[in-house]
């Protein structure tokens, strides 16, 4: 939903003549986006350098959402956009399209957790907790992916998500006890 | 991160003219204009200052074939915006052309696959840390002429089949090791027209380290067509990998067969994690045909696959391991019901 001026057919002359998402004198190159966080909808004007977990982190507060490794390789910064659990350290804020689900977007508006939040307390699937707001999305997707029926899917499937911890015992536990509920949700 | 222009391709003409406006140099790291789908490996790198794109031209919203996987009595077409997962758990794919399905799924983690392209999987860059790290000042690849730091350096991981002098790196990916196996085809669309060839003429040698791809700027992969055969559906991909899940291969290897009764009647083999590019093993492929399976035979063509391996210091394992590997391949495989 970014309004990078699109290119390509009768837009690629006015894309240069507006000069969408390139840079404004002497500042790097920036441009308007929206975007839909947890329901509401945002309008912000970033560098096109700046991530989705950064504008989540930085611009708009919701700082469940955590930066590990930034660099794609631990799962801390796991969001979903649409459907898809997605890693938000990669995608690009300019990037995303669909509506995005962090970890403050889970439970009941009136603070019911959402079955996955229980199940991990229920579990004590987390020592630190560092990982675990990313460890409750992706475990979200896997149970919708239909990727957690059994032990050896979920950690296959889950294996995205480090946890130095390493509650990971306690997080398939979790995740067997979240899946039936899910469903009945 | 470098500061970057930002647009948004709405068809396939208009990428390919964003595309070639940088008037690239043709080396995957120094391409002013990067094409940007999944982006889990564009932004890494650029995050580590390793690749400097002054534009990034985002070709997400390109609608028809690219999304496509089409699979029919000639083959398979799959598009090159088609998520690694959504291709992973196509049921035609997972029937018909299992190794490329397990070669997928065994890759990366459940996030990066639903964020990663067919089109980009295949571009991606190696993992040597001399590489990807620009603190290091001795890389071919990334800077031309100014040696490779990994020939005597940490290179457990590296290649030792189809290495250069300038350059060791491995080829990481799996995909391609499914796609150079099953005969498949690349078609692309850039500022000199569409073309279709062999995946296996896509990923150069290491003679000029910095040059990867015989892609043009500009030049756009829509997708890959792999011919239906009577060899497909009995193939698997092993992956050995220091972890069970979410690692790169120390060796793999891709392998399909058609049977007549006990003999081979033909094979097809390519091994990843071991060597520069995607490496198809004609080979051993040459030594099985014709002959009944068994483990002496598979042993025997593995070492023809390896022979002309060239370790370096640390890698020295992985010709034995990638024979292993490949043993392995070939019994499971022939033990799969047709």
């Amino acid at each position: 939903m970014a309004a990078a001026v699109p290119i390509g057919g009768a837009m690629a002359e006015t894309a240069q003549a507006q000069n969408g998402g390139t840079a404004r004198q002497g500042q790097p190159p920036s441009g308007d986006v929206s975007l839909k966080v947890n329901g509401k909808s945002h309008r912000l004007h970033l560098d096109n350098r700046v991530t989705l977990l950064d504008v989540l982190r930085d611009h708009l507060g919701l700082t469940g959402t955590k930066k590990g490794c930034d660099h794609g390789q631990c799962g801390a910064c796991t969001v979903h956009e649409g459907e898809r659990r997605i890693l938000s350290c990669l995608t690009l804020a300019a990037m995303v399209r669909e509506p995005v689900t962090t970890i403050e977007g889970v439970a009941d508006a009136d603070g019911t957790l959402h079955p996955m939040q229980q199940a991990f307390i229920d579990h004590d699937a987390f020592q630190c907790g560092y990982c675990t707001p990313g460890q409750i999305m992706s475990a979200i997707a896997c149970v919708r992916e239909g990727h957690a029926e059994n032990d050896t899917d979920i950690r296959e499937y889950m294996s995205g998500n480090l946890c130095r911890c390493a509650a990971y015992p306690h997080i398939v536990a979790a995740i067997e006890q979240a899946r039936p509920q899910m469903k009945k949700g | 991160m470098r500061p970057f222009t930002y647009l948004r391709a709405s068809d396939i003409p208009s990428a390919v003219k964003a595309g070639a406006g940088g008037g690239a140099t043709g080396a995957a790291n120094r391409g002013d204009v990067q094409f940007i789908a999944g982006g889990t490996l564009l932004l890494d790198l650029m995050k580590l200052d390793n690749m400097r794109p002054l534009t990034l031209v985002d070709i997400n919203d390109l609608q028809g074939r690219m999304r496509q996987v089409e699979a029919g009595g000639n083959g398979l077409w799959l598009g090159a915006l088609v998520h690694m997962a959504d291709a992973a758990d196509h049921p035609a794919i997972l029937r018909d052309y299992p190794m490329i399905a397990q070669a997928l799924q065994l890759a990366a983690s459940a996030q990066l696959r639903n964020m990663a392209t067919l089109g980009g999987n295949v571009l991606q860059r190696t993992r040597c840390q001399y590489f990807r790290d620009p603190s290091w000042s001795a890389c071919n690849k990334r800077d031309p002429g100014s040696g490779c730091a990994a020939m005597d350096g940490v290179n457990r991981k590296h290649a030792v089949l189809g290495v250069g002098d300038k350059c060791i790196a491995e080829y990481p990916g799996d995909f391609a090791q499914a796609l150079v196996a099953l005969d498949a085809r690349v078609h692309t669309s850039g500022p000199a027209g569409s073309r279709d060839f062999a995946f296996d003429q896509l990923h150069l040698g290491p003679e000029r380290p910095e040059v990867e791809t015989v892609l043009a700027p500009g030049e756009l992969i829509t997708g890959f067509t792999v011919p239906s055969a009577p060899w497909a559906r009995r193939s698997l991909y092993l992956k050995i990998r220091d972890r069970q899940s979410y690692a790169f291969a120390l060796a793999s290897a891709a392998v399909a067969l058609d049977m007549d009764e006990d003999v081979v009647r033909d094979v097809r083999i390519a091994l990843g994690g071991v060597a520069y590019r995607p490496w198809r093993a004609h080979d051993a492929e040459a030594m099985l045909k014709g002959q009944p399976l068994d483990e002496a035979r598979a042993t025997r063509a593995a070492r023809a696959a390896f022979a002309n391996a060239r370790p370096r210091g640390e890698n020295a394992y992985k010709p034995r391991l990638g024979e292993q590997t490949l043993v392995r391949a070939l019994m499971q495989c022939a033990a799969m019901e047709a």
